[in-house]
């Protein structure tokens, strides 16, 4: 089965990181994309880059920021292929936003075509 | 049967389905031909057949042609042990964590404890609507997200047992306060962990833990009124339950537990004893508080620091917990202070608590100590 997971997180606590630590969480990331099992994945710009579209009343509003007003931003994700969905939270507890107090939603792909 | 279908196709609907169509056959069938040698096999193989069935023509339907990968049973691939081992595959998928708690407890209880979806409904005082929604929202959930039907890696499995037994205790605590079927269907829940998983010592901790607490049902309520476990009349104790609990406490023991479970089955059983040792009871409390970090459990071995005796010294500790709206905190603490003659102050607990229960019985309780003070 496929998974998307979702990493959310402060951005406070990335930027925290010392000169020294930044490199090495970067490095636990990279080896995340290594694994054979995660199939994709992307960290995003910061949450100031983002620019939202809204649909009201069949007019098309574009505004400044993200979807969600909150502490924990979304900041990235990966696509694992995993047997079930233990092997899967196995992979998404590695994400080392996760020792930062940040969360990560697993959620299955719809699969076949769509 | 379910838990084994449900292993077999990975679908709650589809194995209950197929094990209603195996019974509709085997009523039909069975008055005729007679029994089979192997009734439980007999009925899981036609189930299986039944679904196989169902799923290839559900995916013509979608013009699907892949093959369906699975071989038909036969006779000499089931006996009743892989139907039993089943079951334990089967706690573990219903108490995975990334179902909702509630969830747990209704698939539990439909899953394993047989239980009809009415009857859930009604022990958890909800519609059957609800609870027929609740069921096939977990069921679905399962299903989409691929929660596994197998028994936990070992690494994984302290803190999946963890969930396993929590959900059980949960009936159980659920039926404690009244529903005395639940009580029962999860000490029964309880001995087929132990049949299950026999070497790990929390279950039979958890089993000698419902069990002594069960044998003292008759005596914990006089007509609608709460009786405290010291004014309880042991007459109506079940002494023949008490001794399988113990039996369950001396194999924990045995497997050196000394869990959450374990010690407090250990505490119940000491309760039980003619003369409690008040000390030993107090010791107990201070080991699973050092495991839980519990300030209820603090609260506990306060009480019991106060019936060996110490009554300023369980003061002392109930003092320091943080626990401002916890209606027995304020109870223990007016009947402490009434002892030590402090009837002002203990009336002023002992208000504060009244204030805080909400079963009318407690507070029928409550205000009967305020009256005798």
């Amino acid at each position: 089965m496929k998974y998307a997971l979702m990493v959310f997180q402060a951005p406070a606590e990335y930027e925290g990181l010392s000169q020294e630590e930044q490199p090495a969480v970067s490095a636990e990331y990279y080896a995340l994309r290594d694994d054979p099992r995660v199939l994709g994945g992307a960290p995003l710009q910061p949450v100031h880059s983002a620019t939202t579209l809204r649909g009201r009343e069949g007019q098309t509003v574009i505004t400044d920021g993200p979807f969600a007003d909150t502490k924990e931003v979304f900041g990235g994700w990966f696509l694992a292929e995993a047997d079930d969905l233990d092997a899967v939270l196995e992979i998404a507890g590695r994400i080392p936003a996760l020792r930062f107090g940040g969360a990560v939603e697993v959620r299955p792909l719809v699969e076949g075509p769509h | 049967m379910v838990a084994s279908l449900v292993g077999f196709l990975g679908d709650f609907d589809l194995a209950e389905e197929a094990a209603q169509e195996a019974f509709t056959i085997a009523a039909e069938r069975w008055p005729r031909d007679g029994v089979p040698a192997n009734p439980g096999a007999w009925l899981t193989i036609t189930a299986r057949n039944r679904a196989i069935d169902r799923i290839r023509r559900d995916r013509t339907l979608a013009e699907k042609t892949r093959q369906l990968e699975v071989p038909e049973a036969t006779m000499d691939e089931l006996d009743d042990t892989v139907i039993e081992d089943e079951r334990l595959e089967l706690i573990f998928t219903c108490c995975h964590p990334a179902l909702a708690l509630e969830a747990q407890v209704a698939l539990t209880l439909r899953a394993l404890g047989g239980l009809a979806t009415a009857d859930i409904a009604h022990a958890f005082l909800v519609s059957e609507e609800t609870m027929k929604r609740r069921l096939s929202r977990a069921k679905a959930k399962i299903k989409a997200t691929g929660i596994p039907f197998v028994v936990p890696a070992e690494h994984l499995l302290p803190d999946r047992l963890n969930a396993v037994l929590a959900v059980v205790y949960l009936i159980y605590n659920e039926g404690y306060s009244g529903r005395g079927s639940l009580a029962s269907e999860a000490i029964r829940l309880g001995r087929l962990l132990a049949t299950l998983m026999p070497d790990e010592p929390e279950v039979h901790g958890l089993l000698a833990l419902m069990q002594i607490q069960h044998a003292r049902r008759k005596a914990r309520f006089s007509g609608e009124e709460l009786v405290l476990l010291e004014d309880q009349d042991r007459s109506l104790w079940d002494a023949e339950e008490i001794a399988v609990g113990r039996e369950a406490l001396d194999r924990a023991i045995a497997l050196r537990g000394r869990g959450t479970y374990v010690l407090q089955a250990a505490i119940a059983s000491l309760q039980a004893e003619e003369r409690i040792d008040w000390n030993e009871v107090a010791g107990l409390y201070g080991q699973l508080a050092q495991i839980t970090r519990s300030p209820v459990v603090e609260l506990n071995r306060a009480v019991a620091v106060a019936q060996a005796g110490s009554t300023e010294q369980a003061l002392e500790i109930v003092e320091q917990l943080a626990l401002g709206d916890y209606q027995y905190l304020h109870s223990t603490r007016g009947e402490l202070l009434r002892r030590l003659g402090r009837a002002d102050e203990a009336r002023e607990a002992f208000e504060r608590a009244l204030a805080l229960a909400r079963s009318a019985r407690e507070r029928r309780f409550l205000e009967r100590r305020i009256a005798e003070l």
